[in-house]
């Protein structure tokens, strides 16, 4: 993101509170992480130190330091979609998509990217859809419901396979 | 279409007189009683990602076609959530007609039935009727109509039987996006009643009369909280909406924000007024997008109608409204915590006093209340505080909307008065576990709370007996467990999450909680001794008394609530090496059971570390030194020949040999 689009996100915001959270997650819904570069741009017109900046970015779960893949496949990992087998939606997940399970990223998030970008699985809390677990997220979308026998039919809605 | 409704209205003003409130509320009931057939698809989170969507936009499709004169809006959630996606018909002059499950080839039936009024076939796809709705802040019910003796009502049917609607007043019946169907419902009157002649006093007097409490979990007075920050010293003051619903299980305050925004901010004005605050919050988690959307229209339309900025309802009395966006932190939903990410910090709590009614956001005195008690300020300004104090059982009065999911027949958000028994909800409402399993526990309040045993069930559901049974009232998750859950695997997935989102501050909660983990996980390997259970317990202790904020004290409720009424199934995992329910993968082996194997390959096909051994015709084995109990070679079998055993065995071939078909 050049600095100017940064600078317009800035001043949407009409009072301080909220404001820093607010502006990184702006920025990673454009890029779908936050970069150094972002960051620093952040520090300079907040006039927060990039330690802080930093500290927040690592802090919440919701932030991406890292680039991720084309689609963002999240798996919800709350107590109904546990109960209701989250655990081996994550496992044929990784299987179907050949990311390595238990991989972390530097910053302790769990993360993993297929090799041609296209994929990026992570976890998340809860998306408060339990009446539907085991649920995931793709893009934003959620698919309730999940098995052995629609998790494939809904990454090939995003492209899964095409290749082969 | 929508000819004589239009979304957006032409004119806008700013309400400022009982004339003007009764003229937008006029309008907004000519949408929800029209003329006209009037057709609500369920638009919410759920909703959504059950079709709602393909349903909304297939019958407008339609209805353009084939040039119906109906006025198609959308709604929010109704509660029962296994039904959707629903759809609402209501013809002039009758009933609404709830219509669920509903697939695209599903819609021509119910074009049919806006055009003629003739019920499809064998009733199909209809769930439930609505003659007359209680909004709660109408003076009298809403009548939309009598009608269709062969559907039951909606508070016949079993799910709906046990409830009573104060909080959901309004939600999968009115347009959540429209400010005008919420006047409709007598929306904003209540805060007309407090600008034009209560005083702030006598504002907190009723809702401390009400003897409504925090619905975040603590359950503290909320008209004492109002209280303290109204007496509190400061140049400025704030309110705050706590919509940080971190329990995972727990989504009645996302379906709140969804389905009717309008009475959240109602409820901060009137709290505002009463406190004397200047500017309002929402904290909202960033995993609700959609709730932030229809927050920010409302907030939007407010404005617009003069409820929100400077000189609402035309009084001097000044007040506004932003949200303020989370982004995944458990702990945030602390108030301390809550208060440090509004500021710009890393959500980390700190220690009180000052309590935030003293010092709170940017070291103003600030009232914090979670966004389900704000749903019920307008109805005790409305009726009183004695009314509301009348619902209920004593000090627990009003209502509370639970999230009921899990191993359960009907999932969905079951609203009861405070004190209804355990058992209405899971076997009246919820219809008991599913597929003819047999419920084991219900865990209330998420991480902070615990896991109750069927036994038990009879209990009333208070703040107070849910304490008592060592669990909280938390937020209103209620995650149903059958004979299949592991007791010792859920504490341990509790203790996890609370790992995972300790923010690291006091070492009870950073270090207590890992040392439970880490007990625990030994114990789920089949590992841990008598002597782990017992430091596993006395661990717990020392954290629920020490720990600095909420997230640790009460971390160590699922394991102590654990222990204490499933301590046969740790004591089967120690010293019998067995997990009961069939969980914990290093307690449990597949076999194949040479009986029902017939030899079709499908599991060896697709075993992923190839621990199958058999051809086709033959009695297939699995190698218990390669497998990883994945349990695919039980998901794929089309012959129910996998068997799952934890502390037993069956008797198989050592190699392959030819099944044998007769007799068999």
């Amino acid at each position: 993101m050049t600095r100017d689009e940064i600078i317009e996100i800035v001043k949407k915001y009409e009072t301080n509170t909220g404001k820093l959270l607010g502006v990184l997650e702006d920025i990673q819904k454009e890029e779908g992480y936050i970069s150094e570069e972002a960051m620093r741009t952040v520090s300079e017109f907040l006039n927060v130190p990039l330690s802080k900046v930093y500290e927040v970015a690592t802090f919440y779960s919701f932030f991406n330091l890292k680039p991720v893949g084309k689609h963002i496949v999240t798996v919800c990992m709350g107590t109904a979609c546990h109960v209701k087998g989250a655990t081996r939606v994550l496992e044929m997940l990784e299987d179907l998509l050949g990311v390595k399970p238990g991989e972390t990223t530097s910053d302790g998030k769990f993360m993993l990217t297929t090799k041609d970008r296209k994929f990026t699985v992570n976890t998340a809390r809860c998306f408060g859809a339990c009446s539907m677990a085991p649920v995931i997220m793709v893009d934003g979308k959620i698919y309730g419901y999940v098995n052995s026998d629609k998790l494939p039919r809904i990454l090939k809605e995003y492209g899964w396979g095409d290749e082969r | 279409m929508n000819s004589r409704m239009g979304d957006k209205n032409s004119v806008n003003f700013r309400i400022d007189s009982l004339d003007s409130l009764e003229m937008v509320k006029h309008r907004g009931l000519k949408k929800l009683l029209p003329d006209i057939p009037r057709v609500s698809v369920g638009l919410a989170t759920c909703g959504i990602a059950a079709g709602g969507n393909v349903i909304y936009e297939g019958l407008k499709e339609l209805i353009e076609k084939e040039k119906i004169d109906a006025y198609l809006t959308k709604t929010g959630c109704f509660g029962i959530c296994n039904e959707e996606p629903l759809v609402n018909v209501r013809l002039p002059g009758m009933p609404i007609v709830i219509f669920s499950k509903l697939t695209k080839e599903d819609l021509p039936h119910i074009v049919n039935f806006i055009k003629t009024g003739i019920l499809p076939e064998n009733n199909k796809n209809v769930l439930c009727k609505i003659e007359q709705w209680d909004h709660i802040t109408t003076e009298n019910p809403i009548t939309y109509g009598k009608g269709y003796p062969e559907i039951p009502l909606w508070n016949e049917i079993p799910f709906f039987k046990p409830q009573r609607k104060l909080i959901m007043r309004n939600a999968g019946i009115t347009n959540p996006e429209d400010i005008e169907e919420y006047i409709a419902t007598g929306g904003y009157s209540a805060l007309f009643k407090v600008l034009n002649g209560m005083s702030p006093e006598e504002v907190i007097g009723e809702v401390k009369k009400s003897g409504l409490r925090g619905r975040g979990g603590a359950g503290f007075p909320t008209g004492l909280k109002w209280e303290f920050t109204r007496k509190a010293e400061g140049d400025r003051k704030y309110v705050i909406c706590n919509a940080d619903e971190g329990d995972p299980g727990a989504y009645m305050n996302r379906n709140e924000m969804e389905s009717d925004p309008h009475m959240i901010i109602e409820g901060m004005i009137i709290g505002a007024y009463a406190i004397g605050a200047t500017e309002g919050y929402i904290y909202v988690r960033a995993e609700y997008p959609l709730a932030i959307e229809r927050l920010k229209t409302a907030i939007e339309q407010a404005r617009e109608y003069g409820l929100l900025g400077k000189n609402i309802l035309g009084t001097d009395f000044s007040f506004d409204i932003f949200i303020a966006r989370g982004a995944g932190a458990f702990v945030c939903g602390e108030e301390t915590a809550l208060i440090a990410s509004m500021e710009g910090n890393a959500g980390r709590p700190r220690v009180r006093p000052p309590f935030p009614a003293q010092k709170g956001l940017w070291g103003k005195p600030t009232d914090i209340n979670n966004v389900e008690t704000w749903c019920n300020i307008a109805p005790i300004i409305k009726h009183g505080g004695d009314w509301f104090s009348r619902i209920g059982v004593e000090r627990n009065s009003g209502t509370k909307v639970f999230s009921l999911v899990g191993k359960v027949k009907r999932t969905g958000l079951v609203e009861v008065p405070l004190g209804t028994p355990l058992k209405e909800i899971i076997y009246t409402a919820g219809g008991g576990a599913a597929n003819n399993k047999k419920v084991k526990a219900v865990q209330t309040g998420g991480p902070s709370g615990g896991c109750i045993p069927e036994s038990l069930f009879n209990l009333p559901v208070d703040y107070d007996h849910l304490a008592e049974a060592g669990s909280i009232m938390g937020s209103g998750g209620m995650v149903v467990m059958d004979e299949d859950t592991c007791m010792v695997d859920t504490a341990k997935y509790f203790l996890e999450f609370a790992v995972d989102e300790s923010c690291g501050k006091c070492t009870p909660g950073r270090e207590g909680t890992y040392q439970m983990w880490k007990m625990l996980k030994k114990i789920t390997e089949g590992k841990g001794t008598d002597e782990d259970l017992k430091r596993l317990e006395k661990t717990a202790k020392f954290v629920k008394l020490t720990a600095l904020c909420g997230l640790g004290q009460t971390a160590p409720n699922p394991v102590l609530t654990t222990i204490k009424y499933f301590k046969d199934e740790y004591i089967a995992h120690i010293e019998e090496k067995r997990c009961p329910a069939r969980v914990c993968r290093p307690l449990i082996n597949y076999y194949i059971d040479p009986d029902l194997c017939r030899g079709c390959t499908i599991c060896a096909r697709n075993c992923p570390v190839e621990a199958i051994d058999g051809r086709p015709g033959y009695i297939h084995i699995i190698d218990q030194e390669k497998c990883i109990k994945c349990g695919t070679c039980m998901e794929v079998c089309t012959f129910n020949a996998v068997v799952k055993l934890s502390g037993e065995e069956i008797e198989t071939p050592l190699k392959p040999i030819p099944v044998h078909r007769e007799g068999k």
